[in-house]
C-alpha cells in the first residue's frame, strides 16, 4: 500500500487537533498551553513539508523553515513571559494573569 | 512497503506521544513526550525527502526549545497538581471542539479536495536530480527569499533582546565591582587628611553622622 498526501494530512490534523484539545484540557497551566501552541505549530510544519514533497516545489520547505524561527521566537518570549510572572506573583495560574494590563 | 511501515510506526508514535503531552500529570514527563513527538515528526520529515529539515527540527526544537521548556518547568517551583483542576470539567466541550476540528478537516482533503490528492511523490524535475535536499533550499532561500531570511533573522534578535530585557533583574542592595568607578579613583577623591585630636577616634566622613 502506497502512501499518500491523505495520510500526512491526517497526521498533521490528527497533531492539530490534540494542540487545540491539549488548550481546552490544561486551561490553567500556561506552560502546557505553550506546548501544545508548539504543537501546532507542528502540525502546520507537517503539512507544509508533505504538500512541498509531493508537489514537487521546495517554496513549502522554506515556509516551514521560516515557521520553525518563529516558534523558536514565540517559546522564549513566552517562557520569559512566564519566568517574570512567576517572580512576581508566585504562581503560573491563567486566571490571574489579566493583571498584567496596563 | 517498507516505507509504509515506518510511515505508521512514525505516525502513530507522533499522535501517541502528542496526546501524553496534554494528558501528561508531571509537566516534566510533557516535555518529554514533546520531545518524542518532534523526534518522529523528523522521521516522517525523512521520509518526505526532507532532510535538512527534519535535522534542523532536532536541533532546534529537540535541543533548543524543548530544552528551555524543561528548564522552565524545573525551575518554577509550581504546585502543578492545584493547575489540573478542572481537567475533567473542560473535557467535553473540549472534545467536542476538537471533534468538530478533525472531522472538518479531515473530510476536506478526503473528499473535498478537487480532483483528489496526489498518491506519490513525483520524480525530480530535469537538472535537479544531483541536487541535495540542502542544496535545493539553499539555492532557493539565498535567491528568491533573501529578503524573508533576513527578516527571520530580525525576529529572531528582537526575541532575544526581548527576552533579555524582561528576564533581566537588577536587585537592589547587592554590592557589586564597578571597574570603570574604580579606575576613576584619584588620590583627591580617594585620600582624606584628617586631623586627629588626641584621645580622639577617626571617623571617615562619608560614615560620619551629619
Amino acid at each position: 500500500m502506497t502512501i499518500g498526501l491523505a495520510h500526512y494530512l491526517t497526521v498533521a490534523a490528527c497533531l492539530f487537533t490534540l494542540g487545540i484539545l491539549g488548550i481546552f484540557l490544561n486551561r490553567k497551566n500556561v506552560i502546557v498551553i505553550l506546548m501544545s501552541v508548539e504543537l501546532m505549530l507542528l502540525a502546520v510544519n507537517v503539512n507544509l513539508v508533505a504538500f512541498s514533497a509531493y508537489l514537487g516545489d521546495i517554496t513549502g520547505q522554506i515556509f516551514a523553515l521560516f515557521i520553525l524561527t518563529v516558534a523558536a521566537a514565540e517559546a522564549a518570549i513566552g517562557l520569559a513571559i512566564i519566568v517574570v510572572y512567576y517572580r512576581n506573583r508566585g504562581s503560573i495560574a491563567v486566571e490571574d494573569i489579566n493583571m498584567m494590563k496596563g | 512497503m517498507l516505507t509504509a511501515g515506518f510511515f505508521y510506526l512514525f505516525a502513530v508514535l507522533a499522535i501517541a506521544s502528542a496526546t501524553m503531552v496534554i494528558v501528561a500529570r508531571n509537566p516534566v514527563h510533557a516535555v518529554l513526550y514533546l520531545i518524542l513527538t518532534f523526534f518522529n515528526a523528523a522521521g516522517l520529515f525523512i521520509l518526505l525527502g526532507a532532510e535538512f529539515l527534519a535535522m534542523l527540527l532536532v536541533i532546534v526544537y529537540v535541543g533548543a526549545v524543548a530544552v528551555l521548556f524543561l528548564f522552565v518547568v524545573m525551575m518554577l517551583d509550581v504546585d502543578f497538581a492545584e493547575l489540573r483542576a478542572g481537567f475533567i470539567n473542560n473535557a467535553p466541550i473540549g472534545l467536542l471542539v476538537a471533534g468538530i476540528v478533525l472531522v472538518e478537516l479531515i473530510a476536506l482533503f478526503v473528499w473535498g479536495a478537487a480532483g483528489g490528492l496526489p498518491t506519490a511523490i513525483p520524480t525530480a524535475a530535469a537538472g535537479t536530480e544531483t541536487l541535495s535536499n540542502t542544496e535545493q533550499i539553499g539555492r532557493v532561500l539565498y535567491t528568491k527569499y533573501v529578503y524573508f531570511f533576513q527578516a527571520a533573522g530580525l525576529v529572531l534578535l528582537v526575541a532575544m533582546i526581548g527576552a533579555i530585557v524582561l528576564t533581566l533583574r537588577h536587585r537592589e542592595g547587592v554590592k557589586r565591582q564597578s571597574i570603570a568607578a574604580q579606575n576613576a579613583r584619584t588620590p583627591a577623591t580617594g585620600l582624606e587628611m584628617v586631623k586627629v585630636a588626641s584621645g580622639g577616634a577617626v571617623v571617615p566622613s562619608s560614615e560620619a553622622k551629619p
